[in-house]
């Protein structure tokens, strides 16, 4: 009769020590222990930044999405020890209730979120390409958006607050 | 009786001042701001971490498991198997407070001996951190012994199949029978039969599943959890031996569910887990854990024999449907029910026989996903109708129209729908919207699609369905609405707020709503079967209706007016065409609390309570209401790679009232997204019972480089049985979609394909006539 050994013994894992570490975050600076696996993500939703939220942790889905240096990453594919002194925004971290950020604006006024479980992550990967491209064609809008799944919107309205808020961002940079 | 619909019924006695309007929904500043905490939010002090261990076989029996390592790993505070619970068993029925009499559906909470699909759980473990609840599942010694399985419903239905439920493997049955179908063939012209499957499919909603749960000072088992349904308190509370209230479901604003957070989920293993450690306990699911860890969406094989006159008049149709119940009952007796009652689309069909079967595997177990078996079944009627059109040699809509049901003619199950019928409408409005063909070109060929529906929303009507909901003012002319509804994404709290306000005469911003606390807010039922809006907001109606009553009979009384001259508008109070009579809402409120009179309404709203179906016939009354409408889809077809691209995607539903258009119309978009990735790429791959698809990379649904811009079109009957003539759409948006697709497809290729999804692969062949 067949029997199944269905799961091996973990193997020795070399151990690294952890060390205390400095990130800059939505312009605070929080410091923690950490050990070398930890991702951005584990690190951030530790210290607090729950707007980071964890959807997949492979790199497939987008929810995780912050800005370093301007620049949207996942998360959770970063490990937080490779980031100490870069400049990290999360959603929360770009505008707040009193004072939006015109793509949260956006995002709101046009209905364009639902269950908002990936909003944090769309507007960050929003805020990302409109750095780049001002004035995005769809393509652009639509390729700035393709590492990030929503479920629920099919992403109609997620496009027509992109837009709007790309045109806010224009004007208001030119009356500057 | 019903009476036929009338336009006027349900019209309110106000013009509308808010609902209808896309007004700002009262969850979103929240949400754009990263403000909203979810379920996976909450962390308490002294919070253990836990793990479930799952067989990573299909079927099998559970020869040995020794935790002792993992229970001496340090860190570990608690490791659960079956043997250190008592023999309680978890319900996996329909849940809710209808205190009808319960299939026997309940499973065991841990693998005791026998495992009947991949990622059956074996053991749970609670440990200080979450790195050493990993390390302590590495740690779990077994041996699983192979065990015969079966891997497709029709080789379980067979003699001798290995046995995974009952006797036979057979979950459910149901009968529909209508007329002569006999005498329904012999009068057609020509006969067409074809055969349609549908695949496993998975929710992937973007939040998985989480939760917390701590036992209080009360003895009370609290979980903080993200669930459709918080009234799962009391199968909790049963499947851990306490009585029902001691155990409180605090939901959250869920990270989507689409059925996939209607069955219980973290729930029990949490309770266990705090309850035997006195700790709190925080169980998240990986996305692996979601996918092997809750039911998905059930294939079908539907057989459809339907018999035509040459004139396009249906007369007869032999309907066939198998669901792959997968190993354990969950909601397969009603999903196949619900397919039943589908089965002939939004048709009038005079002879009409269905049998339905639901059959146990070694699968994943299959339960709610938006549609819920009226999804599956019109995937088969619409490609049934473009089917017969082609075969008898007539257009596709004009066949359609020769059959639609109209206002006060029979359903399936003989009960003549009251509300409008506006199926014709929506179709022809739909497929005129795709306006001028994208032209083919080279390798690419164009085709359309249409696919229109009957879909129900609110539950079985021999389920007697209610819900609750609390309106309140305060002095400060501020507005509280509480229900135990849970707001799962579409906006179920926001509408309540809308319809508060609309009856009381007060603005958005001055209305707040508190939900989903089986503790403290009323119970309203499940966030399920497009019934949230119907049946909650019919309550919150009610109820501020109530409350209005009181003032405004208050106010009448200070202006010297009769009551119907009172008029609650933008936070004020006035009578009509008396400018010198008028106050602030606040100061009618203040005025009312200073005499004591009642501000606050507590209302239930009682769907229709009928009997159950007959058992032989099928007939009978088995839903309030249904939402008509249709979608049309145009496709390029490459016929080089088999790559189908979305080009157009046009909506039209009669919604009956929008509450909130800019709502409404995210329904549509996200089930036109949901229908695309159903149509086209969307399976779960089980090889003989193991999933090969864990993985958002390898389960693709669509992105914002797959999906065309929708477009809806929303006709408002005001003939449903919601609040305010409304209908539902948060199912029906989904439903004609992936058909529709099918439609566009085989349109363009002039081959069909049968069973979903249909993918490069699969229209490459079909190309070169190779099956
Ligand atoms: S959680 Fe990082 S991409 Fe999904
Ligand atoms: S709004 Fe729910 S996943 Fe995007």
């Amino acid at each position: 009769m067949p029997k199944t050994k269905a799961r091996a013994k973990p193997g020795p894992r070399a151990k690294v020590e952890s060390r205390s570490i400095t990130l800059r975050v939505n312009g605070r600076t929080i410091e923690a222990e950490t050990p070398p696996h930890r991702t951005l993500l584990e690190a951030l939703r530790d210290a607090g930044f729950v707007d980071v939220k964890r959807g997949c942790e492979k790199g497939d889905c987008g929810a995780c999405a912050v800005l370093l240096d301007g620049v949207a990453v996942d998360s959770c594919l970063t490990l937080a020890w490779t980031v100490e002194g870069r400049d990290i925004v999360t959603a929360a971290g770009l505008g707040s209730h009193d004072a939006m950020h015109p793509l949260q604006r956006a995002f709101v006024e046009r209905g364009a979120i639902q269950c908002g479980y990936c909003t944090p992550g769309l507007i960050v990967a929003a805020q990302s390409l409109l750095a780049e491209a001002p004035d995005p064609s769809e393509d652009d809008i639509r390729l700035g958006l393709s590492g990030n799944l929503c479920r629920c919107t099919g992403y109609t309205k997620v496009f027509e607050a992109i837009r709007d808020a790309a045109a806010e961002m224009r004007s208001a940079r030119r009356r500057r | 009786m019903s009476a036929p619909f009338d336009p006027n019924r349900n019209l309110a006695n106000v013009s509308l001042r808010h609902v209808g309007k896309p007004l700002v929904r009262t969850d979103a500043p929240g949400k754009a701001t990263g403000r909203t905490p979810y379920a996976g939010d909450y962390v308490m002090p002294g919070m253990l971490h836990a793990k479930v261990l799952r067989s990573p076989m299909p079927s099998a029996r559970l020869v040995r498991l020794d935790v002792s390592k993992a229970r001496a790993l340090e860190g570990v505070a608690l490791v659960l198997t079956a043997r250190d619970l008592p023999d309680r068993l978890a319900p996996t029925d329909i849940p809710g407070q209808t205190g009808q009499t319960r299939l026997k559906t309940d499973q065991q909470i841990l693998v005791r001996e026998r495992v009947r699909y991949h990622g059956e759980p074996l053991a749970l473990i609670a440990a200080e951190s979450v790195d050493v609840a990993e390390k302590a599942m590495s740690l779990i010694d077994y041996d699983l012994e192979p065990w015969p399985g079966v891997f497709d419903p029709e080789s379980a239905m067979r003699p001798g199949a290995p046995v995974v439920q009952g006797t036979d493997n057979i979950v459910a049955r149901h009968a529909i029978g209508k007329g002569d179908i006999d005498a329904g063939f012999a009068a057609a012209d020509m006969v067409v039969e074809r055969t349609y499957r549908t695949q496993f499919i998975e929710h992937a909603f973007l939040e998985p599943e989480v939760g917390l749960a701590w036992v209080d000072e009360n003895d009370v088992v609290n979980i903080r959890v993200s669930t459709q349904v918080i009234e799962h308190f009391r199968f909790i509370a049963d499947a851990i031996g306490v009585p029902h209230n001691k155990v409180r479901i605090m939901g959250a604003l869920v990270g989507g569910g689409f059925g996939g957070k209607e069955d219980i989920t973290v729930e029990i293993y949490l309770a266990l887990l705090a309850k035997h450690t006195g700790r709190p306990v925080r169980l998240e699911f990986t996305r692996e854990d979601s996918f092997v860890g809750h039911g998905k969406r059930h294939p079908f094989i539907l057989t459809y024999k339907t018999g035509v006159k040459r004139n396009g008049k249906i007369t007869a149709l032999d309907v066939r449907l198998v669901s792959d119940a997968g190993a354990y009952v969950f909601l397969s007796p009603y999903v196949l029910l619900y397919g039943a009652i589908a089965a002939p689309g939004p048709y009038l069909i005079e002879n009409l026989k269905v049998d339905a079967v639901s059959v146990a595997t070694n699968n994943m177990y299959t339960s709610a996903f938006r549609g819920f078996g009226s999804a599956q079944a019109c995937v088969a009627y619409e490609q049934q109708m473009d089917e017969v059109a082609q075969a008898i040699g007539i257009d596709r809509l004009d066949l359609r129209r020769r059959n639609y049901l109209k206002t006060g003619e029979p359903t399936a199950t003989g009960y003549r729908v009251p509300s409008a019928v506006w199926t014709e409408r929506c179709a022809d409005i739909a497929w005129q919207a795709l306006g001028e063909k994208t032209p083919a070109k080279g390798a690419i060929r164009i085709g359309r699609g249409l696919a229109a529906y009957q879909q129900s929303y609110g539950r079985l009507t021999f389920l007697h369905d209610t819900s609750e909901a609390w309106v309140g003012v305060e002095v400060d002319g501020t507005v509280i609405v509480r229900s135990g509804v849970t707001d799962i994404g579409a906006g179920q709290a926001s509408a309540l707020a809308q319809i508060a306000i609309e009856v009381l005469g007060v603005n958005m911003e001055n209305v707040v709503v508190y939900n989903s606390d089986s503790a403290v807010t009323p119970l309203a039922g499940t966030t399920t079967a497009t019934r949230a809006l119907y049946m909650t907001g019919n309550a919150a109606r009610v109820a501020a209706e109530a409350v209005r009553g009181r003032l405004v009979a208050r106010a009448a009384k200070a202006f010297g007016v009769p009551v119907d001259d009172v008029v609650l508008a933008d936070n004020k109070v006035s009578a009509l065409d008396r400018p010198d009579k008028a106050m602030s809402f606040a100061d009618l409120v203040r005025l009312c609390a200073t005499e004591g009179i009642q501000r606050s309404e507590l209302a239930m709203f009682r769907a229709p309570f009928t009997d159950r179906l007959d058992p032989a016939t099928g007939q009978g009354q088995a839903f309030a209401d249904f939402t008509y409408g249709a979608h049309a889809i145009e496709v390029a077809v490459d016929t080089e790679t088999g790559e189908v691209t979305v080009l157009k995607s046009v909506a039209c539903h009669d919604v009956g009232q929008c509450i909130n258009p800019a709502a409404v119309e995210g329904q549509i978009e996200g089930g036109a997204a949901q229908g695309q990735g159903y149509a086209l790429s969307e399976e779960m791959i089980y090889r003989e019972g193991r999933l090969m698809t864990p993985s958002l990379s390898e389960y693709l649904i669509p992105t914002a480089m797959d999906v065309p811009v929708v477009k809806s079109i929303i006709l408002e009957s005001r003939s449903g049985v919601g609040p305010f003539g409304a209908k539902g759409i948060g199912e029906p948006a989904l439903t004609p979609v992936a058909p529709a697709i099918a439609n566009a497809v085989a349109d363009a290729i002039g081959r069909r394909i049968h069973d979903l999804p249909i993918t490069p692969e699969k229209v490459v062949r079909a190309l070169h006539g190779i099956d």
